[in-house]
């Protein structure tokens, strides 16, 4: 299972810098990330090459959550997320968010998270289906 | 017309000193009587003090009584402090309690036509209010006492009354012109706003007609005043008005507890009902006339709670002198501040420990909170909450649950929306002592 972190950013200038700012002294690389926000705030999501040394070097300036996410490979291809959308509705799990990065050679990658007692069941239905889940340490080294 | 020095009982509003003293004391006798036979925390009270009504042979007397606070309410909640039976009683009301519960006060049928509804007459012609005005009450309708209070009063002078109750501006508006409303009875910060739209909308002022402005359940200043009449001047008819300030509490009986006259040189209190005092906050010893203190009430000819000196924390001074509209009764100034951290937020009395009492039911909140207030011609409440490594996770949905969660549940409590603003750890300034919770920034009126 993939380690994604979050952080909670106010809605302010210099939140995101003081966040990259840390990860570049720490010498960890942000593999992909998505940004939701509200008025007042935005919440941070990250896949990076070292999830637990990202924690505990933002922990101390913000408040930072690991969540378990699913990253399989996408085909970078029209239908490639219609084809994984269309495996996990039928099979009844709910997509929370999800985002996408472009990996090596014609495979995207794919970031899912999904109900927390719905993870396996989705890397069950997933694998069924062709579809390559990834192993942590290769996303992390990408 | 609101020129014109009107009386609604002239005979007791002009009533001389000695002769309105006597009455206070025979009353504030019969109310201490009342309260020993028929309200046991004042049964207690007493024998703890070692006093009984027959201690009292002059007004001066009245000073070795105990200070009722809210939280003798609190205390005695919902109905301890009731010396009637629910059979005698015909009304309830609450207000804003110091934590979840409100503060509840109940009436006799001579509580509501006697006291409240007299009380209510004399202040609106004593504000230049009379028969064949037509009032829109804008007050709130409900359990705040402000709307029906005001209404009753209208009902008793003769005025035609429009329960318009508290916001709906367009409607408001409307009605202005439509039914040629000559006084409006709001809060200063809804009146303000209503001038101001008024004036947005370019209204003929020939059908505005508003001449006098009853306001009151909030605290506002002189500049205000300023404000107010300069702001509805521009807009009606006659290019005059009158901005009047009307004063009270629940707990005393509503609004109608003391009124300006159209001097405006104080609130006139009606001390055949209550009487009146100002102490020192910090020993409880009263002040002399013209210093500032708490101003503190005995509803001495209220049956349904009635209360010995009970204090407002509002601070203010009083004034005996005789006033150019020739009432006798004593005059508040305007009330500056209060002792205690109460808020009143769109006449709507708040807490500070009612938001904390909310914030600590909820599971993941932290202690450090902040309260700001803001005046964009409405008063705005907006709390900020700190988020805990608990309540954060990846989810903005559980995010906005939660920020959902405390908004629903301060809105139970306070029946005010307030905004909560969900924040980093260690945002929130701490402070060393006493945490400063509250940011108040309204301007000045």
């Amino acid at each position: 299972m993939v380690t994604q972190i979050s952080i909670f950013l106010p809605n302010r200038p210099n939140q995101l810098a003081k966040v990259t700012g840390i990860l570049m002294k720490e010498k960890v690389n942000i593999r992909a990330l998505t940004v939701s926000e509200t008025s007042d705030y935005g919440i941070l999501r990250m896949i990076v090459s070292d999830p637990d040394k990202a924690q505990k070097v933002l922990q101390g300036s913000f408040l930072v959550d690991q969540t378990d996410v699913i990253a399989c490979a996408l085909k970078d291809a029209p239908g490639g997320l219609n084809e994984i959308a269309t495996v996990l509705g039928d099979s009844g799990v709910n997509i929370e968010y999800l985002y996408a990065f472009v990996g090596k050679a014609t495979q995207a990658v794919l970031i899912l998270r999904v109900e927390n007692q719905m993870r396996s069941k989705a890397i069950d239905v997933l694998g069924n289906a062709g579809v390559r889940i990834y192993d942590p340490e290769e996303i992390y080294s990408m | 017309m609101s020129d014109q020095v009107r009386y609604w009982a002239k005979e007791i509003e002009t009533m001389p000193r000695a002769q309105l003293q006597d009455l206070q004391l025979r009353r504030f006798k019969e109310l201490a009587t009342r309260c020993y036979t028929k309200v046991r925390h004042y049964k207690q009270k007493f024998t703890d003090m070692k006093i009984t009504p027959d201690d009292i042979k002059t007004l001066d007397d009245v000073k070795k009584f105990p200070i009722t606070v809210k939280a003798d309410l609190r205390d005695n909640y919902p109905f301890g402090l009731f010396a009637e039976p629910m059979e005698n009683i015909v009304r309830i009301h609450a207000s804003s309690g110091t934590t979840g519960k409100p503060t509840v006060v109940g009436y006799t049928k001579h509580d509501v036509d006697d006291v409240w509804t007299e009380t209510m007459a004399r202040s609106l012609v004593c504000a230049g209010v009379w028969r064949g005005d037509v009032v829109q009450n804008a007050y709130g309708y409900g359990l705040f006492t402000g709307g029906l209070g005001a209404h009753f009063g209208c009902e008793r002078i003769g005025a035609a009354v429009i329960p318009m109750s508290g916001g709906n501006t367009e409607r408001q508006i409307m009605l202005f012109q439509d039914f040629g409303s000559t006084v409006l009875t709001a809060t200063p910060s809804f009146a303000a706003y209503l001038a101001e739209i008024i004036k947005q909308q370019k209204i003929d002022r020939k059908l505005i007609k508003l001449h006098t402005g009853v306001f009151g359940a909030e605290f506002w200043t002189e500049k205000m005043r300023e404000k107010l009449e300069t702001a509805f001047a521009e807009v009606n008819a006659t290019g005059k008005f009158n901005a009047i300030d009307i004063y009270g509490l629940s707990e005393i009986e509503g609004p109608g507890v003391s009124n300006e006259c159209i001097f405006k040189k104080g609130n006139h209190i009606w001390e055949d009902h209550f009487l009146a005092e100002t102490i020192d906050p910090k020993t409880g010893e009263p002040t002399a006339p013209g210093e500032p203190g708490e101003l503190v009430f005995s509803t001495i000819t209220k049956e349904g709670i009635p209360l010995v000196r009970y204090t407002t924390k509002d601070i203010t001074s009083l004034n005996y002198e005789k006033c150019d509209c020739g009432r006798t009764h004593v005059r508040h100034a305007k009330i500056t501040g209060r002792s205690d951290d109460m808020m009143k937020i769109k006449g709507i009395n708040v807490f500070p420990s009612q938001i904390e009492y909310v914030l600590m039911k909820i599971p993941g909140v932290a202690e450090h909170y902040e309260i700001i207030v803001e005046r964009d011609i409405l008063d705005k409440i907006k709390v900020r909450v700190e988020l805990t490594p608990k309540t954060f996770s990846d989810s903005m949905a559980e995010l906005e649950n939660l920020k959902r969660t405390i908004e629903k549940e301060l809105y139970t409590t306070l029946q005010i929306n307030v905004a909560v603003e969900l924040v980093a750890p260690n945002t929130i300034p701490r402070s060393i002592g006493k945490a400063k919770r509250v940011i108040d920034m309204r301007k000045e009126g």
